[in-house]
């Protein structure tokens, strides 16, 4: 038997008031207005796939230990590179070591179940445990209604052999070159044709038979379903396809469009980790999604899945923290949707010494300092010479990660003048419970918030893009230990 | 044992050109004007000079590197020309160097002349430049005011000061800074503010407003030394010596273990200890009669107040707001207006600060010339971020004090 063992989810802090997006560009498009409620996520300036994928991973993982992994798998369709395997970052991110099977999938909104599929037969196959992570920040022409429809975010799961807290009990896919949308080579957004014909051609046609043949691998019938997770902009088609499949009415699940947003390839396993979260054991939960063709996957949950909803933030928690944003224009700034005069100060070169990148990896994308062996003293970044004055101990210090260390700020300050794409940039010295300290950027902070004393953790982002030759680089920052837990 | 540089060498000549936006000036420009200053004031000919020291600390937005460009500016007769660079320090570094030379007994002659031109960089504020190829990978975002304005929440959080109390004592600092600088043509900003302007500025980076940091000007400064003797056998009566000159710099410690509160500079505690050791003072309270600060920041002046252990810690606020530091205090403090209003162009802002001091002794400093005569001066010249820095100070007074 092959199982979920752990969960994780991430929907970023920045919930985009509709209204707000709606108030600015209904008077181009009235249909626009039909969209006015509720929210979307919206990442910050200095999150994408693949940050959020490393905070959904670190969610799942919590105290696991970072060793003995077969695989780590990342699904998105909006990876920040095209050729630099983005589930290495994410592998470097987590410090889960060199000795792993990494994969990005991706080049249909399906990739996010099509891969979980695959996840799911590698461990039936060789053995876990293997991550996978789905994430999803796509962009939208402005004034579009998928840029109203979309949210950023992103679910992990933790496959191993046994049952876990959710045993796989069977799936089933369909490859159709059914062209509802698609993002040519090179082009900035998707081209769909229309609904009417993606309703009944597609979804109302392709679906049904892929889940009575799921329903047929997993022994079970339609009517034994109890939680359905089907993600869809359109409306009224999910619960068309659950009448004409036959799922109980009650299977339903909310898509979360209101909260989040639809997270695209994500948003399967975004549905399927909220579902998760509040299902009882014994209950049957089948994923499906919808791409050039579907998949349809069903677990059951077991007697171990209480113990997990309570140790997890997932998607639940995430929706919790939350924090409205109704300034539209800082979405178009944040997506570079619009032209920004950004100013002089911005024009610094950024180039990225590749070697040094590598040669620091440890460093810069894991957040991994030292511990002098001598006397103990944490520190970063980790060098030959022991920091503590009453030591200097000359090489005497191991690998100490900073990334799970919480701290709180000792100096801070909010700056208007250095560049920032968020102006003012807060950072600002953050000492750690464990020992060492470090002059960091702050992340999901906001003015007049912030003071000595607060407590931080430590978030991997977004360090600068290069404009000048599309590279996106990443470090950690401190963030306020409330904010991730906030309600 | 060391004996230190007490009394061995003299000042010959100062020279400092008029700091501002010197559009119309290259720095080769602001180089001559300030070396014909001290030429004149030494009495000497450039040919008389053995050896020179060249400071500039953004050199990539002017002359470029190596000494080269001050041997071309004062047409130098192939001597030793040496550039260095220690961030916002760099001015006291070439004095430093052309100091020693001197009391090595290396030269008779030496020469230390620091440069800046940073009004070409199309915006207001120091360069936003990169900072090594890893520290630009890792280095929070920080900018000179957003460093410094930490030593604001720091200091509050340790010695239970509100925060309105600490912006009004660095306004105070701002405010007399302006009045001072209004006296003093070389200055940039010769403007008097009000500390409601000051207070209603808008915020560089949390708490620094506007008038909480100093301008970014153009412009150099020089200075010729000898030994004493050799400054006598030139004529030279009131002579004007070197006292102590230490430099304390930043290992990481304050950076990376938790030993520094963030409240004040670790470094020029260590320095002053030394300066204060080498000049043969005990009381700098009392034996100081003015001091020339590196106010880049008002809140850098108020805590340097406490690094120098003339206020005691934590009193810094009490004696700014008395005035203890004003012109017409006991130890005047910027009295030609400092970085704040006689400008900042960085390499040369040690020398600027040395060229004051050597005024004020020689009773030369005009209408801001300290009303008792002063015998002893105090130069701070910090560079870099309170958590990593270099600090360099210097006591100027007159020969035998």
């Amino acid at each position: 038997m092959v199982g979920i063992a752990s969960l994780g989810g991430y929907i970023p802090r920045l919930r985009l008031s509709r209204k707000a997006m709606v108030d600015a560009n209904s008077w181009f498009n009235a249909g626009l207005r039909a969209h006015a409620k509720a929210e979307r996520a919206m990442c910050g300036w200095d999150e994408d796939a693949l940050t959020m994928a490393v905070e959904a991973a670190r969610d799942c993982l919590a105290d696991h230990a970072r060793e003995g992994f077969r695989a780590l798998y990342l699904a998105t369709t909006s990876a920040p590179f095209e050729d630099r395997q983005n589930a290495g970052i994410v592998a470097q991110a987590l410090r889960l070591g060199s000795d792993l099977n990494t994969m990005d999938v991706g080049a249909s909104q399906r990739a996010g179940t099509t891969g979980l599929i695959a996840a799911l037969d590698a461990v039936a196959a060789r053995g876990g445990p293997v991550l996978y992570v789905a994430a999803e920040k796509r962009r939208a022409p402005a004034a579009s209604p998928a840029e109203l429809l979309y949210g950023d975010g992103a679910a992990a799961l933790l496959l191993e052999r046994g049952d876990g807290v959710a045993k796989f009990l069977g799936s089933h896919s369909a490859s159709v070159d059914f062209v509802d949308h698609y993002k040519g080579k090179g082009r900035e957004f998707d081209y769909a044709w229309e609904e009417r014909w993606i309703r009944d051609e597609g979804y109302m046609k392709i679906v049904a038979p892929v889940i009575a043949r799921a329903l047929a691998e997993a022994g079970l019938k339609a009517g034994d379903i109890t939680h359905f997770c089907m993600p869809c902009t359109l409306p009224r088609v999910i619960p068309g396809i659950a009448k004409q499949a036959g799922l109980p009415e009650s299977s339903l699940r909310a898509n979360l469009d209101g909260l989040c947003g639809d997270t695209g390839t994500a948003h399967p396993l975004v549905m399927l980790v909220h579902a998760l979260q509040e299902a009882k054991p014994g209950d049957k939960i089948m994923v499906a999604s919808f791409g050039q063709g579907c998949d349809a996957l069903i677990f059951e949950a077991t007697a171990a899945l209480p113990a997990m909803q309570k140790a997890r933030r997932g998607i639940v928690g995430s929706l919790k923290r939350r924090k409205e944003e109704t300034n539209y224009s800082k979405y178009l700034a944040f997506n570079d949707l619009v032209k920004m005069e950004r100013g002089l100060r911005s024009e610094v070169d950024k180039q990225t010494p590749l070697s040094t990148l590598y040669r620091k990896k440890d460093m810069l994308l894991s957040l991994v300092g030292g511990r002098c062996e001598k006397c103990g003293t944490v520190q970063f970044p980790k060098s030959n010479i022991c920091v503590n004055p009453n030591c200097r101990g000359h090489h005497t210090q191991i690998d100490q990660p900073f990334s799970d260390f919480t701290g709180r700020v000792m100096s801070f300050t909010a700056d208007q003048l250095t560049y920032s794409p968020e102006p003012p940039a807060h950072y600002g010295m953050v000492q750690f419970a464990e020992g060492g300290r470090m002059m960091v950027d702050f992340a999901d902070v906001d003015v007049g918030k912030v003071d000595v004393g607060m407590e931080m953790r430590m978030v991997f982002r977004i360090k600068e893009f290069d404009p000048a030759r599309g590279f996106t680089k990443y470090f950690w920052k401190a963030a306020p230990v409330g904010a991730a837990k906030e309600v | 044992m060391a004996t230190g540089i007490r009394d061995k060498v003299a000042i010959l000549g100062m020279g400092c050109s008029k700091f501002g936006e010197r559009w119309n000036a290259e720095a080769d420009d602001l180089i001559v004007e300030a070396a014909e200053e001290a030429l004149a004031d030494a009495g000497i000919d450039t040919n008389q000079i053995e050896a020179a020291w060249f400071s500039t600390a953004i050199e990539e937005q002017h002359v470029g590197k190596s000494g080269v460009p001050l041997a071309m500016a004062l047409r130098l007769p192939y001597i030793p020309v040496t550039r260095v660079e220690n961030y916002c320090a760099s001015g006291s570094e070439a004095f430093r160097g052309a100091t020693y030379a001197v009391a090595s007994g290396a030269c008779d002659i030496a020469l230390a002349v620091g440069v800046e031109k940073l009004k070409d960089t199309g915006y207001g504020g120091l360069p936003q430049r990169g900072r090594g190829a890893l520290n630009s990978m890792f280095w929070a975002n920080v900018s000179a005011p957003g460093s410094f304005a930490q030593l604001a929440a720091a200091y509050r959080a340790k010695h239970g000061v509100q925060r309105d109390d600490l912006k009004k004592a660095m306004a105070h600092i701002s405010v007399k800074s302006h009045d001072n600088g209004s006296r003093n043509p070389k200055a940039h900003l010769q403007n008097k503010i009000t500390e409601e302007a000051v207070l209603k500025a808008p915020m560089v980076a949390e708490p620094l407003g506007l008038f909480d940091c100093c301008g970014v000007s153009d412009g150099s400064a020089a200075a010729i030394v000898t030994t004493p003797e050799i400054a006598k056998s030139l004529g030279k009566h009131d002579l004007v010596t070197v006292k102590a000159l230490q430099l304390a710099v930043s290992n990481g410690q304050e950076a990376q273990h938790n030993s520094w509160d963030g409240s004040h500079f670790a470094t020029a505690r260590a320095a002053a200890k030394r300066a204060y050791h080498e000049a043969g003072i005990d009381k700098p309270r009392e034996q100081l009669s003015l001091i020339e600060a590196h106010d880049c920041f008002s809140v850098t002046e108020l805590v340097t107040m406490e690094d120098l252990f003339i206020s005691p810690e934590g009193g810094a606020v009490k004696d700014v707001l008395d005035g203890f530091y004003d012109a017409d205090g006991t130890i005047p403090c910027q009295i030609d207006g400092g970085l704040k209003c006689f400008g900042h162009p960085i390499g040369a802002s040690g020398l600027r600060m040395i060229y004051e001091i050597y005024l004020q002794m020689l009773g030369r400093a005009g209408p801001r010339q300290r009303q008792t005569p002063p015998v002893r001066g105090l130069v701070h010249n910090l560079g870099g971020f309170p958590h990593q820095n270099v600090c360099s100070i210097a006591i100027i007074g007159r020969h035998g004090a």
